[in-house]
């Protein structure tokens, strides 16, 4: 029992990881319909850049929470900058292209943005400090769930009740769901759908940065590759959740988590990944449009 | 159709043949991934082989002429490396020195066995390349992997007195085949008992699931067959989890990046290499000119690369020709002295006077293990 | 004026944003810090100049939008018509024969490469381009073409031409494998499961080692013969160089036949729209199955050709970003435009070869192409140019084209 309850805690952590990157994809394909690639690549920005502002400060003799802080400020500036800048490029300019075009973009704004960094830094990995200090309360259950894993888990939770609340209460979230569902009926209701856009890219991009501190800084190493495969794995669990939906992006993230750290501990990691896919291929049998996905019913 | 192929093949040769006579240096074939991201492995090599090469142009070259390089980027894919090896063959190489990745010398080498060319890698540790007898024109200048699961599962067992094992692997060629003839071993000895084998997915975001695994096996000892990056998110896992098991793993994470990242939890963690040989007078003339040269320690299998070249170039030397049998013939026989050691090489392959030893993290430092 | 002041701005917008990862690099094992400066000037001056072609370009595709449209382009002509099609297909083959006969044999493998992806590219513009279902697995198909001749001929001793047909009906069969249980999806759960089956494929050979060899990959796969005779490893690129050139016509022939038939028009419809497609009695099951089962068909005969060719696979060639190069291909070329895939296979595959000389750079400027090409020609280097029936009255009923 020991052990079911440690998997369930090792899925959870991992399910709240990939929420985090989720959460973001989710978000620009719900208003734009486009598999953001180059979104594990902000993942991986947002992290290189706190990693190279917690060095400064850390020479320059701060320490503890401030170190945190600050680094985390600045990562999600920079992610919504870059976020803001590749929709500006490799996006916008492709509003009325076939449905295709954007994906190439982003696919090869994807391998842009790893060599960039890959030059620009280095190619080995890099140690990350652990940023988030171990609190003194967890200090009898650090060896089963650490400080770094419960900050995780309750970052996760509440972006996804502080991004549910903004789409469904505010006047911006009416605003993107209106883009959302019909651009031009939104843009001649008098919503400036080239700013929504805008923004949904740098809030996506700014949980991205969230998400890539928190995680380098449980995992311990970065280089730029890290986004890829993360990248990957958040958009089938956005996909398993039902894609555009804010709570399906972090139930789709939980359940790919658990589905991986059980498949591991009960039957073998050889084969986690393969478990995870055929999860998703079951799923999307039986409800081809995702978890919390509605089925739309087509209208002609 | 088939004229024409008879005409192209003949004009092929023929223009392989002009290039041959009219060779008046020697060229040595380099290949190996100069970019991409697995480029660190094999630019040291190509600086190796320019040092060694320097040293003996300036000597007076070998059979009275000078040698030239020819280097070659195959970026470790065996799709580009058949690329490599077939453009070294029609540039005229007399012999080679790579590739670097195993997966990569597997697909090179039929082009190169077809030519009559001699094949030396410092670095493709895979057994298949000697022992399976399918690649007669391979040599190389660093022991085979199962020499090293070998030690790992020996010390393992006989010095850390472990009688549980769990033996991981990161699923890809080199850490695969390390695990399995570490488990071959393991299985052999009857104080010991293999308690898991398992793939762990590389650049997968954590290892919590694998590490509460072993825990719950109740191994006393993981050997891990794989690279640095895999092996510090495992051992960091472990140590947060405030498990003692003990960690020994092979040459991928004998590396300064696996201390530099794992920083205070890479301590006490075994790792095999080859041999320690900083005090060979030929090692520390090699390292010298590296750092002379290029203001910089070099980087991995850059001994064994230089090794290498020097081998070779004593061969044909000692032949006193360029063809595939003497230089074979006198590989096998004459003693060489090289960074790595005094060498020869047996009927396969394999290098005579060369092996591995274990390390322990102590104090951020690998220190080997008598 | 106002062109500078805005130049002047996104100058200073490109340095603030490369700021910490361009000019600051830290090292955090020795706690030193280097200062980039000088790369800081030249992002400022880069970005002022990029700026002002970014927008000389964007006017020219503004104001060029309308006038292609109306113009018969170059290619149409070359294509369509019969006086020029026939000499420039006769210039091409000529110069294709010949081609190995000038080079050297690295140049001929390189080109053995292109002509893969050619392949690989039209066989994915059948499933992409004309039916519009987005795979991005596809790469599975070739692994499964590749490893059936590996391992046939491994332990059967089975010979290149018996596994060619072998390869490519397995590729159809796990297209079908694949197609049912995706019948239902759309769009983008589409792509994410075919995503997933090219994982889980790759996955299952690099784990069951029992069955594949695992990570290891199999060696020493024998070359084809030519009529029963073995022939050496260099007679033998050459003769598969021929034998490319030979499957290139063949698939150029048949998928030009394909996007004329009925099943062709049927996935056009499919595309455009399912249910206007139902509704007009198209079997939309039968539909989408051959789609997937015929683009799978190509991956796994040209992935029998690339085992012999290599002489040894293993896992690590079929990867995910195997399958985005694949899909670029089809997507840059145009979708559904034939000589727009071959014409995208030659360029990118032979662009990083001949980048070589930037070598680091080679990947940077790779995915900047990708995205500017993209953002300036979004429907790809070809248009595909959908056929249309003009009707110009009874005397000109022959030139309907």
């Amino acid at each position: 029992m020991e052990y079911f309850f440690e998997l369930f805690l090792g899925g959870l952590t991992r399910g709240s990881i990939y929420a985090l990157i989720a959460l973001g994809y989710t978000m620009v394909y719900g208003i734009i319909e486009l598999i953001n690639f180059a979104h594990g690549e902000i993942y991986m920005i947002g992290a290189f850049t706190a990693l190279i502002v917690a060095s400064l400060l850390t020479m320059a003799g701060m320490d503890g929470m401030a170190v945190l802080a600050l680094s985390m400020v600045v990562a999600i500036i920079y992610a919504g900058a870059y976020g803001l800048t590749i929709e500006k490029i490799a996006y916008k300019p492709l509003r009325q292209a076939p449905r295709l075009s954007p994906l190439i973009s982003a696919i090869g704004m994807s391998i842009f943005l790893q060599n960039y960094v890959l030059l620009a830094q280095t190619s080995d990995f890099l140690p990350f400090p652990s940023l988030v200090p171990e609190f003194s309360f967890m200090e009898p259950y650090e060896h089963i769930f650490s400080s770094s894993e419960l900050m995780i888990v309750v970052v996760t939770a509440v972006s996804m009740l502080v991004l549910t609340y903004l789409i469904k209460f505010t006047k911006m979230g009416k605003a993107m769901r209106a883009s959302a569902q019909d651009r031009t009926m939104a843009m001649l209701a008098g919503i400036n759908v080239n700013r929504i856009i805008s923004t949904t890219f740098i809030i996506g991009s700014t949980l991205a940065a969230v998400g890539g501190v928190l995680i380098a800084s449980h995992i311990g190493q970065i280089n730029f590759y890290i986004g890829f495969i993360a990248g990957i794995k958040a958009f089938t669990a956005a996909v398993l959740g039902g894609i555009g939906s804010i709570p399906g992006a972090v139930l789709g993230s939980l359940v790919l988590g658990w589905t991986e750290s059980f498949a591991t501990g009960y039957v073998s990691s050889d084969y986690e990944d393969v478990f995870a896919f055929t999860l998703l291929v079951l799923i999307l049998i039986f409800r081809p449009a995702g978890i919390l996905g509605k089925t739309k019913t087509q209208k002609v | 159709m088939k004229k024409l192929m008879t005409i192209s093949i003949a004009a092929l040769a023929l223009s392989l043949a002009g290039s041959a006579l009219a060779a008046d240096t020697i060229k040595l074939g380099v290949a190996g991934p100069h970019s991409g991201d697995l480029a660190s492995y094999g630019i040291p090599t190509v600086r190796a082989a320019e040092l060694a090469v320097a040293d003996i142009n300036a000597a007076g070259g070998v059979l009275g002429k000078q040698v030239e390089l020819l280097v070659e980027d195959d970026v470790c894919k065996p799709e580009i490396a058949t690329n490599t090896a077939s453009k070294l063959v029609s540039d005229g190489a007399v012999v080679v020195l790579g590739h670097i990745c195993s997966g990569a010398t597997k697909a090179a080498l039929g082009i190169y066995n077809d030519a009559k060319i001699i094949v030396m890698s410092p670095s493709a540790t895979n057994p298949a390349l000697t022992q399976s007898g399918d690649y007669p024109n391979f040599y190389r200048t660093i022991a085979s992997d199962d020499l090293q699961a070998k030690l790992g599962a020996e010390f393992a067992v006989n010095t850390l007195g472990a009688k549980k094992i769990a033996v991981i692997h990161d699923k890809g060629d080199y850490g695969k085949g390390y695990a399995e003839f570490a488990k071959a071993f393991l299985e052999k000895m009857d104080n010991a008992e293999v308690v898991l084998f398992e793939g762990v997915t590389p650049g997968a975001v954590d290892y919590s699931a694998i590490v509460q695994k072993i825990k719950h096996s109740g191994a006393d000892a993981v050997i891990y067959g794989g690279y640095h990056p895999e092996a510090s998110k495992i051992v960091t896992q472990m140590k947060k989890k405030k498990m003692d098991t003990y960690f020994v793993s092979d040459d991928g994470v004998k590396d300064e990046t696996f201390i530099k990242v794992a920083g205070e939890f890479a301590e006490g963690v075994y790792a095999s290499g080859p041999m320690d040989v900083s005090n060979l007078p030929l090692f520390q003339k090699a390292l010298k000119e590296h750092k002379d040269k290029f203001g910089e320690d070099p980087g991995a299998f850059f001994k064994e690369g230089y090794a290498a070249t020097v081998a070779l170039m004593n061969a044909i030397e000692k032949a006193g020709s360029t063809e595939y049998a003497a230089i074979e013939a006198k590989l096998r026989s004459e003693y060489v002295d090289t960074p790595v050691g005094k060498i020869s090489f047996d009927e396969k392959g394999d290098a005579i006077g060369v092996g591995f030893s274990m390390y322990k993290v102590i104090d951020g430092k690998y220190v080997e293990q008598k | 004026m106002k062109n500078l002041k805005q130049s002047i701005l996104i100058s200073l917008w490109f340095i603030f944003l490369t700021f910490p990862l361009m000019v600051i690099r830290v090292n955090t094992v020795e706690q030193e810090v280097e200062w980039r400066w000088i790369n800081m000037a030249f992002i400022g001056v880069g970005a002022f100049i990029c700026s002002y072609i970014w927008r000389y370009l964007m006017a020219r595709k503004e104001k060029g939008g309308n006038e292609e449209e109306s113009k018969t382009s170059w290619h149409q002509t070359l294509t369509m018509d019969k006086r020029y099609a026939i000499p420039a297909a006769a210039l091409i083959l000529t110069l294709a024969i010949i081609f190995p006969n000038i080079v050297s044999e690295y140049r001929i493998n390189t080109m053995i490469s292109a002509l893969i992806y050619v392949v690989l590219g039209l066989g994915l513009n059948i499933v992409v381009g004309l039916a519009g279902l987005l795979d991005l697995g596809y790469v599975a198909f070739y692994a499964v073409g590749a490893y059936s001749y590996a391992l046939l001929n491994h332990h059967f001793g089975l010979s290149f031409w018996a596994c060619l047909p072998l390869g490519a009906l397995l590729g159809a069969f796990f297209g079908i494998l694949l197609g049912i249980p995706v019948l239902r999806l759309r769009g983008d759960y589409l792509a994410i499961v075919t995503l997933g089956f090219g994982e889980i494929i790759r996955l299952i050979l690099e784990n069951w080692n029992e069955f594949s060899f695992g990570p290891s990959g199999i060696a020493n796969i024998s070359n084809p013969t030519f009529f029963g005779q073995e022939i050496s490893r260099s007679s033998g690129i050459l003769f598969i160089y021929y034998l490319m050139i030979a499957l290139v016509i063949f698939t150029i022939f048949v998928v030009n036949r394909l996007q004329n038939s009925r099943l062709g028009r049927s996935w056009v419809a499919l595309r455009e729209d399912e249910i206007a497609c139902q509704a007009m009695g198209i079997d939309r099951m039968k539909t989408k199955l051959a789609a997937f089962a015929l683009g799978a068909t190509w991956a796994g005969m040209v992935g029998v050709i690339f085992a012999a060719k290599t002489s040894f696979i293993n896992p690590a060639s079929f990867t995910f970003l195997e399958s985005a190069i694949i899909l670029s291909i089809v997507v840059l070329g145009g979708m559904g435009s034939i000589l727009g895939v071959i014409l995208a296979a030659f360029v990118l595959i032979l662009l990083p070869e001949e980048l070589r000389a930037f070598s680091e750079y080679r990947m940077l400027i790779f995915g900047a192409s990708m995205v500017l090409m993209m953002v300036f020609r979004p429907q790809g280097i070809i248009a595909n140019v959908r056929r249309s029936y003009e009707y110009h009255g009874l005397d000109g009923a022959e030139e309907a084209k």
